[in-house]
């Protein structure tokens, strides 16, 4: 049984600062793990919500193409010139040039990727949990825990500092293609796009220390008792995303070091010989390849995809089990199939390639090796849906937030299916279906798991309750509106929409001609354009009272009445609120499975992992 | 509560934390040098015009003689570890100040051999091949000069903690030892490659 | 360490030193080697041997890894398998494409300065 005592004297070996340490040890430059995993939350908060702003105003250029976005449109042409922003046919200031359109896809998808989900999933709620959960006083390497957060501080500095510098932000996609970001801004240098590799080479440094941390950390630093088979889902997944960071992230890495020498030092890794900007050659060596930059980033970004979502899936996996106060369903097929999942996505990457030429057989070896990619997805999956059966579920805010992302990721995985088969791709590569895919997986989906999983340890970390109703309203209004927008994507994906159209695809619209078979893009297509914008902006409004709720709630919520508020079985809950600098008391020593709920026999309907008696 | 396992290895796993930690490090390393190199068989089998044998202006003397350098320095590296096994700092101290010389003097050469090129009109810019050159040979200094800092200081300030804590700085240099045996390792693979073939 | 660890170890130094003598032979054969001409692929090959042979030396015995613990190899194991994956399937691609059917004629005009080159 915890008791709560407070912190003991610290041995010679350990690095924490001493118990009066001054404000900037403690919270700035603090080696402790819930530090370093709350200022992850926060900074990559920061992130979320000014990546949903660059959409927002990407939105009203393809809602309302040729006009100037209102109130902010002025704003955005004081801060970033009249080469980003012009006057409209009616001469309104804050008319969204196709640079700055371009630069901030770009900016949208890096800062989300980078910036925002993977931070939060991984890094945060990594961070403060993982050492809890396996009952370890920290990280196994806190400073260099320390120095993660701040490499990836400075490259998000770095990152929004590309905004401000002649030429602009990256505008070459997320993707960054060659030669396109090498040509893309030939009239400066040092230009927005040579401040995007430097960022991830600042963001790629943090994630490589991050993950020698994670895995270092739940290899030696488990309890007594802390088998393997006996680690909460989480750790498992996050266990499994470290390692997908620790190997995919250097090729990446090269690249970008490679692409850097394009823009900077004048090579051609990535420029093919022969290569004209604007009908003119220009004057480089040549014998480069535009194919390798993909081979080499999509290497990185699949396995990527599956970092955005498995930290969703260990905290799904969490509060399902806590709802539901039932062991979890097929622990043991979660966790073959979390490995089994981690380890194919190192060789499925090209089916982001199917339309660069490439052969039957090659394809045909990816379509493959992505369908049976899908298996493990599906067990995972389906063991989160059984487990709810037979369950008393409680409909808490976390729980409301963790159901829904079970059909929305159902969704995003499963209008995936004709993406992943190279023929079905064909037509729909590059299209809004893409983006509807993906969105699926990652808004509704991850975001949707994050969310779940601040509602669930705000009390960990707090000592309060978000509070409830508000949670329930921005549950409601958020799953409703991520629907309107991301649904009818689908639609204007079969119907031929590119991803990347400035205007929303009116040149094409305007293109159509029948009596010679062009089809163009369909009217319904501007119709959707209209209505994905205003729940986009609908949905931006709903984040209000969480925003609100975060904040308030830290000084006014409802104080939580134990520990173990939510009357779970893990480690983090048997901890004081909210754990001491080296979190338990005494070393804990751990019993049981971690999903001991509604053990027969037992006076509670639940069974912490460190109590001891029957395993 | 104390982290664990900083010096004693953990019972089931055998290992002590930074073991861990500087092999998952290197692991990432190996995929990194590993998407050069892989970069460096597709832009030549890729190139119509790749250049070979005097045409890339290579000396193979220097770099023979740059190859037997790093070896030297392995070698000195794990006899300075082993000196600390042996209970004899003294040469421990000269091993790991051997092992610091070796690497500045391959730096020098390469410094020597980079001038060399400029001097020729031989820049990245040049031809793709000398891209992956200056790139491997420039990423592979890069992580000799920061071989050289980490063992300079165990060497220097940080050889203080042979006094307090022997056992952990023992652990220490053996942990920069299997660092600076890879880069090592790096290089007799780039060697051939760049060189010879 | 113990005195009764000490002849053992000492046997481990006598390891060592033979290894660099090793790789010094290695070194000076891969280079005799590459002057004899055994063909474009032959030439890769036993340069690569030869490497990979210095390499197994360097990890096996400077770095322990003959005696290190299961986690480890299986680490390493892994990476080995997803960089020969990067390598191999890479080049793969590159191989197999779709011939181009129509030929490429260039009517470009010619070259034009495109960076601030130093």
């Amino acid at each position: 049984m915890q008791t709560i005592e407070p912190a003991v004297e610290h041995a010679a070996h350990v690095e924490h600062p001493p118990a009066q340490a001054d404000f900037w040890r403690s919270y700035v430059f603090s080696s402790d793990h819930k530090v370093i995993g709350l200022q992850y939350a926060v900074t990559a908060l920061c992130f979320l919500l000014f990546g949903f702003l660059l959409v927002g105003l990407m939105r009203w250029q393809l809602a309302y193409p040729g006009k100037a976005i209102p109130l902010l449109g002025p704003m955005l042409h004081a801060i970033l010139g009249e080469d980003m922003v012009a006057k409209d046919g009616v001469g309104r200031l804050g008319l969204m040039l196709p640079d700055l359109y371009n630069s901030f896809g770009a900016m949208h998808g890096t800062i989300m990727v980078f910036l925002a989900i993977v931070p939060l999933g991984f890094a945060a709620f990594g961070n403060y949990v993982v050492p809890l959960q396996i009952g370890a006083p920290d990280m196994a390497f806190p400073r260099i825990n320390m120095a993660s957060y701040w490499a990836y501080f400075l490259g998000g500095v770095v990152m929004l500092a590309s905004f401000f510098i002649p030429g602009g932000a990256a505008k070459s996609g997320w993707t960054s293609y060659s030669p396109l970001a090498t040509v893309a801004d030939m009239a400066h240098r040092w230009n927005g796009q040579t401040f995007w590799i430097l960022g991830m080479v600042l963001l790629i440094t943090s994630s490589l220390l991050g993950s020698v941390n994670f895995i270092a950390t739940i290899i030696q630093l488990r309890a007594p008792g802390m088998t393997w088979m006996r680690l909460p889902f989480f750790v498992w997944a996050m266990f499994v995303t470290a390692f997908l960071l620790l190997l995919a992230f250097p090729p990446l890495e090269a690249a970008a070091i490679m692409q850097l020498m394009d823009n900077l030092a004048g090579t051609s890794f990535f420029l093919p010989s022969g290569l004209a900007v604007s009908g003119r050659k220009l004057a480089i060596s040549g014998g480069g390849s535009p194919l390798l930059w993909q081979h080499l980033f999509w290497f990185l970004a699949h396995p990527e995809v599956y970092v955005l979502i498995l930290p969703a899936f260990g905290i799904v996996c969490e509060i399902i089990a806590n709802n539901t106060r039932k062991c979890i369903w097929g622990y043991r097929s979660l966790v073959y199939s979390v490995l089994g999942l981690g380890f194919m996505s190192f060789i499925v990457w090209a089916h982001h390639m199917y339309l660069t030429g490439m052969g039957t057989k090659i394809a045909t070896f990816f379509q493959t090796t992505t369908m049976i990619i899908s298996i493990p997805s599906v067990i995972i999956l389906t063991c989160l849906f059984i487990s709810l059966w037979g369950g008393a579920i409680r409909f808490t805010v976390p729980m409301l937030f963790a159901l829904a992302f079970l059909p929305m990721f159902g969704i995003g995985g499963l209008t995936g299916l004709p993406l992943g088969f190279n023929y079905s791709d064909i037509p729909l590569h590059d299209t809004y279906y893409v983006i509807g895919h993906f969105h699926y997986v990652v808004a509704p989906g991850t975001i949707f798991a994050i969310f779940a999983g601040i509602y669930y340890w705000y009390p960990k970390v707090t000592g309060r309750f978000l509070n409830e109703f508000w949670g329930k309203v921005h549950f409601w209004l958020s799953l409703i509106f991520m629907n309107l927008i991301f649904l009818p994507m689908f639609a204007q994906g079969l119907a031929g929409m590119h991803r990347r159209m400035y205007d929303g695809g009116a040149t094409y619209a305007g293109a159509a001609d029948p009596s010679a078979g062009v089809v163009g893009l369909p009217q319904f297509v501007f119709g959707l354009n209209r209505e994905i914008s205003h729940a986009a902006w609908l949905l931006g409004l709903a984040q209000v009272p969480f925003i609100i709720n975060f904040f308030v709630s830290l000084t006014w919520g409802r104080k939580v009445q134990s520990d173990n508020p939510w009357g779970a079985t893990t480690l983090e809950w048997q901890t004081p609120t909210p754990p001491p600098h080296g979190n338990f008391a005494r070393p804990m020593r751990v019993y049981r499975g971690p999903y001991d709920y509604s053990v027969p026999g037992a006076d509670r309907d639940f069974t912490p992992q460190n109590e001891p008696g029957r395993a | 509560m104390d982290i664990l396992y900083t010096v004693e290895p953990r019972e089931d796993t055998g290992l002590f934390n930074a073991k861990v930690g500087i092999w998952l490090f290197l692991a990432s390393e190996v995929m990194l040098f590993g998407a050069l190199f892989s970069s460096y068989i597709l832009l030549r089998v890729g190139s119509s015009s790749w250049l070979y044998g005097a045409a890339k202006d290579l000396s193979v003397p220097i770099g023979t003689f740059n190859t037997g350098v790093l070896i030297t320095s392995s070698i000195t590296m794990v006899m300075a570890w082993a000196s600390l096994k042996l209970n004899d700092f003294g040469k421990f101290k000269l091993y790991q100040g051997l092992t610091v010389l070796c690497g500045l003097l391959f730096l020098l050469v390469k410094a020597f051999e980079y001038y060399g090129k400029f001097h020729h009109g031989h820049l990245p810019g040049t031809h793709t091949f000398y891209a992956i050159y200056f790139t491997l040979t420039g990423l592979h200094a890069l992580h000799v000069v920061g071989g050289m800092v980490v063992n300079g200081y165990l060497w220097g300030p940080g050889a203080r903690l042979w006094e307090t804590d022997p056992e952990r700085f023992t652990n220490r240099v053996e942990v920069a030892g299997l660092f600076w045996h890879f880069v090592d390792l790096v290089w007799i693979f780039l060697f051939p490659v760049l060189y010879l073939l | 360490m113990n005195a009764q660890d000490l002849p053992a170890f000492k046997k481990h130094i006598r390891t060592y030193i033979g290894v660099f003598l090793a790789l010094l032979v290695g070194t000076l054969l891969t280079v005799a080697v590459s002057y004899v001409h055994f063909g474009h692929a032959g030439n890769i090959t036993m340069a690569l041997i030869i490497a990979v042979v210095k390499a197994a030396l360097v990890a096996g015995f400077f770095m322990h890894l003959v005696s290190e613990k299961r986690s480890i190899y299986t680490v390493l194991g892994f990476t080995a398998f997803f960089f020969l994956g990067l390598m191999a399937l890479t080049i793969w691609s590159m191989q197999d494409h779709p011939d181009l059917t129509v030929p490429v004629v260039s009517s470009v005009p010619a070259a034009t300065p495109a960076h601030h080159v130093p």
